[in-house]
């Protein structure tokens, strides 16, 4: 067993992506897409602008500023290493968020592409939607620029990359400057079709078998609707892929711990921990020196729920936090823009701005701006068994799980796929609060609203944290509108890696090398390996022997046939085999099952010529025996001869017993007698 | 001790322990279905249902059999509800609230959400007729608050050792089937279900898996049901003839499932008609249970999902809120009013005021039990007097329409299912006696698999599949996941002549030898017993044996026609062509490939091979396994050896008995 960790992504937006060889079934984990890296692409008004200047664009390769975005259509960047695996080594593909599965059209749309995809079902709706969206925003692009050059865009000549400024540079080829190859031209709308057409949607918890042998269940993660984590049960053991996760999640259904408890190995691969700087000062290494010491009785004492607690009351203190600072932006007469791009956090906000709008008796229009805000309303709210509690608890008191049926049904929410339709144009109204993709501020109804905007110190934008502000704002430069960072949880904190490490209880567990100072001072009681980007680990070897159930009836029929040789009781194999979920089976099956093997007998020991003898004399036959050399004298023989009922003759030499016949009736005799006599299997 | 600990010990006696199926309800009767399965030492009890016909302790099930000491908590490991009826889910709030149950609790999300209206319709229907509450709608809430909800095939564990799963019942929104699991055990229970789907929700579905039981209800056990929409179109028609004429319809149903449905039809059919007469629902029931009904979209059929991005179909055009002072106004109408069976409540009040009227038509359920107004009316020909309570007595001169078309499945469904899963053993529940000791033979003589139907409060025994574990070596394991399957070609034999076309001479087999290449392996040493299954090439060394080979050897001689010798006896060649061995087994090889055609016969030139069996001239004057001379071999007889391995004889027999017939001549 061997995993490659192919990129320890970027976050939420662009999940980790490995490659899992278990069992014989090479696994993709995750295929997502880093849409932060659409950043170097100028966004449409202003290439529309600079196009009326042409003369200014005097290439400074070192000075950035918004004329040295790449004017061209944009390409997207994959898991650059993903590139060099064969597409049609793989034999399965999972994905674990909406965001895990950007990038799968590409390798869908390749005829190589035979693996079986599985995805929740609330992830590959969001997922879908999500990709969609991609492209209907990709669209306003492409018809600016017409249609693409065949080959290679200009922008990715080695000339032209060279102008570009360092921090541009950086990341069209990262850091090490290899990953060119990583940038693709968007996918088409049948590409889409046909990946989701390859995908398999499970419910949480719905086991799945690929092949027979490998029993796959989705466990819900809590980072997003329809996010999960891996359990892969196959015939040598359990194995979880931990992906981001988040205890107790405010809108999506929570984390499933009981699911993931007791595996053989646990690959963890929620890397916020390794970025958490606050962890590190606030936990580590002198405050929990004593108390994770793993002889002590905490083991026991670390429970689910203190894991929980803080998770849910600090997003929801965040979120009214942003109500307010929205309220406020309004009441001095600016609007409000949300580019956020998370489903679950949208749709939290949303009802939340909207009831704090109603409870300072604000009449000012929301306003959802995109070609999914339809469908993805439409959805949350048919979805309870994806939610947590708390919305649950809303369905089973006979309210909508969502208010925005309400805010529509009163006009004061208005949803609309576009910015240029009629409809939204007429019913606009400022200020105003706006949700509209998209979070990289390049793409969608947010570039032509920042720009209308960026001017109006009164107006508020409220987007997260971790992309590069400086060159987020690039375009709209000089920024006036206010700004408020926020970051929202999408992953396992380092003070609750290791308590949680604790409660799941796995044998083995593979973790991010940057952990590896953090795990070793705690002394956990498993075993532990790490692992870092490009690197292939061997995973720790689980158990030698497969098992297989024989139900019982057959097992004492099997018992019967069974010979004593060598002090073991052996018998041949009958019955029906079924190999499903992982297991093997042997049951008598009520079909009689063909077998060329009815022949082949295998022949174990030696023919024992005094027992021969009186099983030959027991059914009436006349035999006598006579010890004698071979004509070469080589070889020691016996000779049986059988003169009643009819004649036969036995040959026994060390290697082979020849049975001469005259008839069938002596020949099936003799057969029988050296059967019962001898080790036959 | 735990019961794996028990089951090995008893494995050498192969006593493996049985499932024990207590039945409380529903037993030979349709009403308060209660079923307490008892796997591996794990109880289970299946739906916990109120008997609608009683009003006394019998409406609840006998839980004092589950245990005497009342505490319940402890002995179940959980309670399992499979939908939202009444007969299904009426004791749940009396067994939780006021017998003490205190454990899991699991039904589907609709369930959850759709059982406190129904249970709290029903309180209210007990509190108007007096009697006294035997929950309050504390209870209710309260209950309800112990329950788990599960999505469809979920595998949920409900401790290490039982696991459960629930699939698509169809029947009404949230119903489920419900698959239980403990060690190697395994049983569904059916709950009520639908093997055809109606306007709203899709057929019962549910994965092939390897059962002991099936325990399935058995409503229509005898009734085959044809076109539903001839029965559908039959309904539209009667009520638009009534509102064409003026008249009134009232459709008593259950607020829930039954009204949506017929909501559905006929607000598709006002539409297509373009009629204008209003259709109501009565009081806010059935309106709430539209809120539910629009966010659980995704439990409905597929048909219904689709057209849900459009329009959700639960948004009625022509369905109305009704007041109860719009009763006895003027002009048509269509009312859905609860509950279904006219036991009372609202639903008999319009009937005391619509009944005498003759333009007037109610619509009865398939089902109504005996002692509802809705019985009566059922068997009663109009005009008539029926009684409606102690005192009052209706006149009814209305048209009734029994509606035909249910939720249940029908005999053909429950065959199906039966058919399908395959289980060794089959309970049926949920029926009348003598449909169901008919559905029992069926299901005896055509799949001869062991039926019962147990009245309640009766045990029924059933043996349950146990496994016995073995290690498997990787070698075996390697080639029982890759299938290498073989073709056999075999004459047309007696017993797949029944199956297969009887004109068929050859057949191609499938041949498997998978299992085959298998050896079990027992070895007992002082630790134990160690079972061990490897692939025969590992057998050998495993064995400690040497490869000793047994084989069979029988000389004999073929006719040789005369004709052939003639021909034979030629100048100008060094060796008679009758001796020319090449030739005769030429000869031979044809004749063979003609008779016996479902065989590969390989010629080597100086020999013929047929698996193992090995044919060839014997020119010897003195073979050592032509043990006597033949009285009639003369000198028209050629020698032929054969000699095959233990295993070959019978294919050995039957190929020298052909040849033994032959008489080789040229041709």
């Amino acid at each position: 067993m061997k995993f490659t960790c192919l990129s320890e992504g970027k976050g939420y937006y662009f999940p980790p992506c490995h490659i899992l060889n278990i069992c014989g079934f090479r696994v993709l984990l995750d295929c997502p897409l880093d849409l932060s890296a659409l950043a170097v692409f100028s966004p449409l008004p202003i290439a529309i602008s600079s196009l009326l200047d042409e003369e200014t664009s005097s290439q400074s390769s070192e000075f950035l500023d918004s004329k040295s975005l790449i004017q061209a259509e944009p390409w997207y960047k994959t898991v650059t290493s993903l590139q060099l695996w064969s597409i049609y080594s793989i034999d399965l593909v999972l994905i674990s968020s909406p965001m895990g599965m950007l990038g799968l059209p590409f390798l869908t749309r390749s005829k190589d592409f035979r693996a079986k995809i599985y995805a929740t079902e609330g992830a590959s709706t969001l997922g879908k939607l999500m990709m969609e969206d991609l492209i209907s925003m990709h669209i306003e692009l492409r018809q600016f620029y017409g249609p693409e050059e065949s080959g290679c865009p200009q922008w990715m000549t080695w000339e032209k990359l060279e102008l570009l400024p360092k921090a541009l540079k950086d990341i069209v080829l990262g850091s090490e400057g290899t990953e060119l190859g990583g940038w693709m031209s968007i996918y088409s709308a049948a590409d889409i079709k046909g990946c989701m057409e390859k995908v398999q949607s499970l419910k949480y918890l719905e086991e799945a078998c690929y092949n027979g042998s490998l029993t796959i269940k989705a466990c819900s993660s809590g980072l997003e609707i329809g996010a999960c984590n891996w359990n892969i049960l196959c015939p040598k053991g359990r194995i979880v892929y931990l992906s981001g996760s988040v205890f107790a999640s405010t809108t999506a259904s929570s984390f499933n711990y009981k699911a993931l408890q007791g595996s053989d190995v646990l690959l963890y691969s929620d890397f916020t921990a390794c970025n958490d700087v606050d962890g590190v000062k606030n936990d580590f290494p002198p405050a929990t020196g004593s108390s994770y010491s793993s002889d002590s009785g905490c083991w026991e004492t670390t429970t689910e729920s203190s894991l929980d607690s803080d998770d849910y009351s600090e997003e929801m203190e965040k979120i009214s936090f942003i109500c307010s600072c929205a309220l406020n932006s309004i009441n001095d007469g600016g609007s409000v823009l949300i580019p956020i791009g998370r489903p679950e956090v949208m749709l939290q906000l949303l009802e939340h701005v909207s009831l704090s709008l109603e409870s300072s008796n604000l009449k000012v229009p929301i306003y959802f701006v995109s070609s999914a805000a339809e469908e993805l309303l439409n959805f949350s709210n048919i979805i309870p068994e994806w939610l947590s509690g708390q919305r649950q608890e809303r369905f089973y008191s006979a309210k909508p799980l969502f208010n925005h049926i309400q805010l529509l049904n009163e006009k004061k929410l208005m949803v609309s796929p576009a910015i240029h339709s009629s409809k939204f144009l007429t019913s606009w109204q400022e200020p105003c609060i706006v949700f509209c993709p998209h979070w990289s501020l390049r793409l969608g109804p947010v570039v032509h609203l920042l720009q209308h905007w960026c001017a109006d110190p009164n107006s508020l934008l409220i987007m997260e944290e971790g992309a590069d502000i400086n060159l987020a704002f690039l375009p709209f430069k000089p920024m006036l509108m206010k700004v408020l960072p926020c970051s929202f949880i999408s992953g396992i904190k380092l003070n609750k890696a290791i308590p949680l490490l604790k409660i799941l209880q796995p044998k083995h567990v593979l973790v991010p090398e940057s952990l590896r100072p953090h795990i070793r001072c705690w002394n956990p009681k498993f075993s532990v390996r790490y692992f870092s980007e490009n690197e292939t680990v061997a995973m720790p070897k689980l158990k030698n022997y497969a098992d297989m159930d024989i139900a019982t009836d057959l097992y004492s029929n099997l018992r019967k046939d069974t010979k004593l040789i060598q002090k073991k009781d052996i018998a041949r194999l009958k019955g029906e085999l079924l190999i499903e979920h992982g297991k093997c089976r042997l049951v008598l099956g009520n079909k009689q099952v063909l077998s060329s093997q009815d022949r082949a007998l295998l022949f174990l020991g030696r023919v024992e010529l005094n027992s021969l003898l009186m099983a030959l004399q027991k059914m009436g036959m006349k035999a006598t025996a006579q010890h004698t050399q071979s004509t070469d004298g080589s070889e020691n023989m016996s000779i049986v001869c059988i003169s009643e009922p009819n004649e036969a003759l036995i040959v026994v030499t060390s290697t082979r017993t020849m049975i001469s016949v005259v008839d069938e009736t002596t020949a099936s005799l003799v057969s029988e007698a050296v059967r019962s006599t001898s080790g036959f299997i | 001790m735990t019961p794996a600990k028990v089951n090995s010990l008893n494995l050498e006696e192969n006593e493996s322990m049985p499932i024990e199926c207590l039945v409380l309800g529903a037993g030979q009767e349709v009403g308060k279905s209660c079923v307490v399965v008892t796997i591996n030492d794990k109880k289970i009890m299946f739906d916990c249902g109120m008997h609608m016909g009683y009003r006394d302790h019998r409406r609840y099930p006998d839980f004092s059999r589950i245990s005497k000491s009342g505490d319940f908590t402890s002995v179940l490991s959980c309670i399992i509800i499979t939908h939202f009826h009444l007969d299904h889910i009426g004791a749940l709030p009396y067994f939780t609230e006021v017998c003490g149950y205190n454990g899991p609790i699991y039904m589907t999300y609709p369930t959850k959400a759709l059982a406190p209206l129904m249970l709290e319709d029903y309180r209210k229907v007990i509190d108007r007729r007096g009697e006294e509450g035997l929950f309050s709608s504390e209870h209710i809430t309260e209950c309800m608050k112990k329950v788990t909800a599960v999505d469809l095939k979920q595998t949920i564990l409900v401790d290490r050792d039982l696991q459960i799963r629930a699939y698509y019942a169809g029947h009404v929104l949230g119903a489920a089937m419900f698959y239980a699991k403990v060690g190697d055990a395994a049983i569904v229970y059916t709950g009520d279900y639908n093997m055809t789907p109606d306007r709203h929700l899709g057929a019962a579905q549910i994965d092939r898996l390897q059962l002991d039981l099936v325990i399935t209800e058995s409503t229509y056990a005898t009734t085959l049901r044809d076109s539903k929409y001839a029965r559908e179109r039959e309904f539209l028609k009667a009520v638009h003839k009534c509102v064409a004429s003026g008249g009134k319809v009232l459709i008593p149903t259950f607020a829930l499932g039954r009204a949506q449905e017929l909501c559905m039809l006929l607000d598709d059919y006002w539409e297509r008609m373009n009629l204008k007469v209003p259709i109501y629902c009565s009081a806010g029931l059935t309106i709430q249970a539209n809120i539910y009904y629009n966010t659980l979209i995704n439990w409905t059929s597929q048909k219904v999902k689709s057209t849900s991005a459009t329009r959700n179909p639960f948004d009625f055009k022509y369905v109305h809120s009704f007041d109860r002072s719009m009763i006895n106004a003027p002009g048509p109408c269509v009312l859905f009013a609860t509950p279904g069976m006219i036991s009372g409540g609202f639903s008999l009040e319009v009937c005391k005021q619509w009944a005498p009227c003759e333009q007037n038509l109610i619509i009865l359920p398939g089902y109504c039990q005996v002692g509802t107004v809705g019985h009566r009316l059922m068997s009663a020909k109009v005009p008539t007097k029926v009684n409606v309570d102690e005192s009052a007595e209706i006149d009814v001169r209305c048209q009734i329409h029994q509606l035909s078309f249910s939720l249940h499945t029908d005999a053909k469904g429950i065959m199906d299912l039966v058919r399908f899963l395959s289980p060794k053993h089959v309970i049926l529940v949920h029926g009348e006696k003598p449909k169901m000791e008919k559905l029992k033979k069926n299901i005896e003589s055509d799949f001869e698999i062991p039926c019962y139907y147990p009245a309640n409060n009766e045990t029924v025994l059933i043996p349950s599949t146990q496994y016995i574990k073995a290690h498997v070596s990787k070698s075996f394991l390697q080639s029982s996941l890759s299938p290498n399957f073989k073709f056999l070609k075999t004459t047309s034999r007696a017993d797949t002549d029944i199956i297969l076309n009887e004109k068929t001479e050859s057949l191609v087999q499938v041949c498997d030898d998978r299992v085959a290449e298998g050896a079990l392996i027992i070895q007992n040493d002082e630790k134990g017993q160690h079972r061990k299954i490897v692939h025969q090439n590992e057998l050998m060394a495993i064995a400690g044996g040497e490869n000793h080979e047994v084989q069979f050897a029988h000389c004999f001689p073929v006719r040789v026609c005369n004709e052939l010798k003639d021909v034979a006896v030629s100048p100008g060649e060094n060796m008679p062509p009758v001796l020319d061995k090449h030739s005769l087994l030429h000869l031979l090889y044809t004749k063979l490939s003609n008779d016996l055609q479902d065989v590969t016969i390989q010629n080597a030139g100086d020999s013929l091979q047929i698996e193992s069996f090995t044919i060839s001239a014997c020119l010897k004057e003195k073979c050592p396994h032509r043990l006597h001379v033949n009285p009639d071999s003369t000198s028209e007889a050629v020698n032929f050896c054969c000699v095959w391995s233990m295993g070959d004889e019978k294919l050995a027999w039957r190929v020298i008995s052909v040849i033994k017939n032959l008489e080789l001549k040229t041709g």
